[in-house]
């Protein structure tokens, strides 16, 4: 299954499974998606459970919520990530909070599911990762998958979860793995290990990360699309690295990366996004106050830069093999 | 240039500021019993001049007249006047509360008690309202218990939001009063999503939300129009128009051009514009309009006309931008006042039972600040420390669980 195909199979599952979930977005129904993640489920499972949504981000997330207070358990799908923003008044001042002013008489069980990521010649707004403005809120969780088999893991998950889940899907590797160099032809999840799609329900804990591989000589902590960008150019230069795939960013797996890096003592960590109070920096930070003592080398952290998502220039931007490179290179001098 | 008039910016003013006459005769009000009633099944197509009408019930005399007559007994209109008047007692002693030190934050909503309690009395249990920071009354015509309203406002031990919360954005699930917010107008969107919840489950609620004739102009109130339209959400979507958001006069929130209730004819809703000091003449909309939503016609956008008697809050100064006299001249009246004469028109009331039933009101909330002092004011006594780390999820992740620890618990 590609990653789409397992989304899509996690929400035909949940909803067979409870019909309190309830889908909702812009070209969701009856077109089943701009990206098909919602292909047959409108005919499957009638109207008034997977409906279009009016053009408007806070309507849907506002809706959602209500939906929510009521008793549902809406999915409600942001068509790109980089269109969150009308939305971000109710994620941040009702829905991540809504348990803890209420003294949990209300709450938000809601799960926004929004394709995000870059390296898909999108430009400024179809490429951003903005999971640093969400893992900043306190009552909101953020997940991103790395494979069809987490996708649908951790979204059975998230949809069951009692708080209300950003999961963010890196588009980029909807069809296939990508290791970060653009001109090879592009692969599908067939193959793969992550593309092994078990049928039926099975879900994933938040806050588990994956070891994608283990190794001795250096931790990197990646997430999306990135992890399979950092396990091309690990292998390719040869480094018995360990690399983690967060899979959850709030809750993140802190045990994981700590035994990871007390016994590496090097660390690097990738992601998309702008550099500038990313969610590296949280990283870093983390790594800094627990492995202090173990570390050998300062973390270096390899992202995106701190300007808006170019198009032409994408592949200047993109965290790719040769920056990742340089940066494993400086951290293994020694 | 050519010799065409250059163009000028409009920055709308208010008739009168501080030390100005106050001259409300240029307002246009219709007289009791005038705006007509269509049955609550007739086309939105056949509604389009109620929004420039105002349904009013109430004439100056006292007696109800009109097609909007909800023609109440008796009981009903002495229980929604004790509710009013509950709400205003409250709001006095607590406000002065504030004064005194003993809170930090207080709103009153003086002149705006018929709104929130005939409402309150129109929906049914099961119902859902969302409310704003100014409708007490809700809660006071469902005798929501005045101790916790009290704790809550102190932030003390008792306080059933465990003080996380700024005084007065309370949250009572059981009586129909969703959570508050300090962002305004965010919820608006959210009775619309929870009455389409109720219709997905073939349910029979309805949800009534508030917004302020200032937060209008948020896109929420937009949002929450057009997916009610859209979706025609089983809604009652409500604007009280108090004329002032915090020193702003209503025509910087458009007031100058169209009614608020004429924003309905852009979704295709009807809109009612009414009276809001006249609790027949809102009793009688808000049952029509919820009448019409629990029949699956969809959702009603009411304005409810009326005037901020007080300041803002307790951190406002409304003579340093108003006239200090302003109310006594507003034409619509108090809605306290109002009732009670036409309860006294009844021969159902009198001065002496409303003297003595203000001086029993008085005594019961005097009670509850005295049992809530008991408990503690504001820094006098305060909910657990560890009651700050529950809640944020509904189990808490480990940053949480080290971040209590800090504190040693």
């Amino acid at each position: 299954m590609n990653m789409i195909e397992a989304i899509n199979d996690a929400l035909d599952l949940m909803m067979a499974r409870d019909p309190d979930i309830v889908i909702m977005g812009e070209d969701v129904g009856y077109f089943g998606g701009v990206f098909r993640a919602t292909a047959g489920l409108q005919k499957k499972f009638g109207r008034n459970r997977v409906f279009d949504a009016p053009i408007n981000e806070c309507g849907i997330i506002g809706a959602a919520v209500g939906m929510a207070a009521y008793g549902l358990r809406p999915v409600p799908e942001i068509q790109f990530a980089d269109y969150i923003y009308p939305g971000l008044d109710q994620l941040v001042s009702e829905a991540a909070r809504m348990r803890y002013r209420s003294a949990g008489e209300f709450t938000s069980p809601i799960t926004i599911r929004s394709p995000f990521g870059g390296g898909i010649f999108g430009g400024q707004t179809h490429s951003q990762s903005p999971e640093a403005m969400f893992t900043h809120v306190a009552g909101l969780k953020t997940i991103i998958p790395a494979t069809p088999y987490d996708a649908k893991g951790l979204l059975i998950a998230a949809i069951e979860d009692n708080d209300p889940v950003m999961f963010f899907e890196p588009k980029r590797i909807y069809n296939g793995p990508f290791g970060g160099d653009y001109d090879k032809p592009s692969r599908t999840w067939k193959g793969h290990p992550g593309g092994e799609v078990p049928e039926g329900y099975y879900k994933i804990p938040l806050g588990k990360a994956r070891i994608v591989r283990e190794g001795e000589a250096l931790t990197v902590l990646a997430y999306g699309t990135m992890v399979h960008v950092a396990e091309a150019v690990l292998a390719d230069k040869g480094i018995d690295a360990e690399i983690i795939d967060l899979r959850s960013l709030v809750p993140l797996d802190m045990e994981t990366v700590e035994k990871s890096v007390q016994k590496t003592g090097k660390c690097l960590v990738i992601h998309e996004a702008t550099r500038t109070s990313g969610f590296g920096a949280e990283l870093v930070t983390l790594v800094q106050e627990r492995c202090f003592y173990h570390l050998e080398a300062p973390v270096e952290r390899v992202t995106g830069f701190d300007t808006p998502y170019p198009h032409s220039l994408e592949w200047a931007y993109f965290p790719g093999p040769v920056r990742i490179g340089e940066a494993v290179d400086r951290l293994m001098k020694d | 240039m050519t010799n065409r008039q250059r163009l000028t910016l409009h920055i709308p003013e208010p008739e009168a500021r501080p030390g100005d006459q106050v001259n409300f005769s240029g307002m246009h009000i219709p007289s009791a019993g005038e705006t007509r009633r269509p049955p609550i099944d007739g086309a939105e197509a056949q509604m389009r001049d109620l929004p420039f009408g105002l349904v009013r019930v109430l004439d100056d005399s006292g007696n109800a007249v009109g097609a909007w007559n909800p023609r109440l007994a008796p009981e009903t209109l002495r229980r929604g006047l004790r509710a009013m008047l509950m709400t205003r007692a409250f709001d006095e002693r607590l406000f002065r509360a504030h004064r005194q030190g003993k809170t930090s934050f207080y709103m009153k909503s003086t002149g705006e008690e018929a709104i929130s309690v005939a409402q309150s009395m129109v929906l049914e249990d099961g119902d859902m309202c969302f409310p704003t920071y100014r409708v007490l009354g809700w809660l006071m015509a469902r005798d929501y218990p005045l101790i916790d309203l009290v704790n809550q406002i102190f932030s003390n031990a008792a306080d059933p939001l465990k003080g996380r919360q700024l005084p007065i954005l309370y949250s009572a699930r059981d009586y129909g009063f969703y959570s508050l917010s300090g962002n305004v107008g965010s919820r608006f969107g959210h009775a619309v999503g929870w009455a389409m919840a109720s219709a997905y489950k073939e349910d029979d609620k309805i949800a009534l939300a508030y917004i302020g004739e200032g937060t209008t102009a948020e896109g929420d109130f937009h949002e929450a129009l057009t997916f009610a339209s859209v979706y025609r959400a089983p809604a009652v979507l409500c604007v009280t128009n108090n004329q002032w958001a915090i020193s702003t006069f209503s025509g910087i929130a458009g007031a100058n051009e169209t009614t608020f209730a004429a924003k309905a004819l852009a979704y295709g809703i009807p809109g009612l514009r009414v009276d809001g000091n006249d609790f027949l003449a809102v009793w009688a909309a808000t049952q029509w309009a919820a009448e019409r939503a629990r029949s699956n016609l969809g959702a009603t956008l009411i304005e409810l006309f009326t005037y901020r008697a007080s300041g803002h809050s307790t951190s406002d100064d409304p003579t340093k931008y108003r006239p200090a006299d302003e109310q006594d001249h507003w034409p619509l009246g108090d809605p306290v006042e109002r009732l009670k004469a036409h309860l006294i028109c009844l021969g159902e009331w009198t001065d002496a039972l409303h003297a003595s039933l203000i001086e029993e009101l008085d005594g019961a909330v005097r009670a509850a600040v005295k049992a809530g002092e008991a408990i503690g004011t504001l820094g006098k006594s305060k909910p657990s420390t560890a009651e700050m780390f529950e809640g944020v999820f509904k189990e808490p992740d480990w940053r949480v669980i080290e971040q209590r620890r800090e504190l040693g618990i």
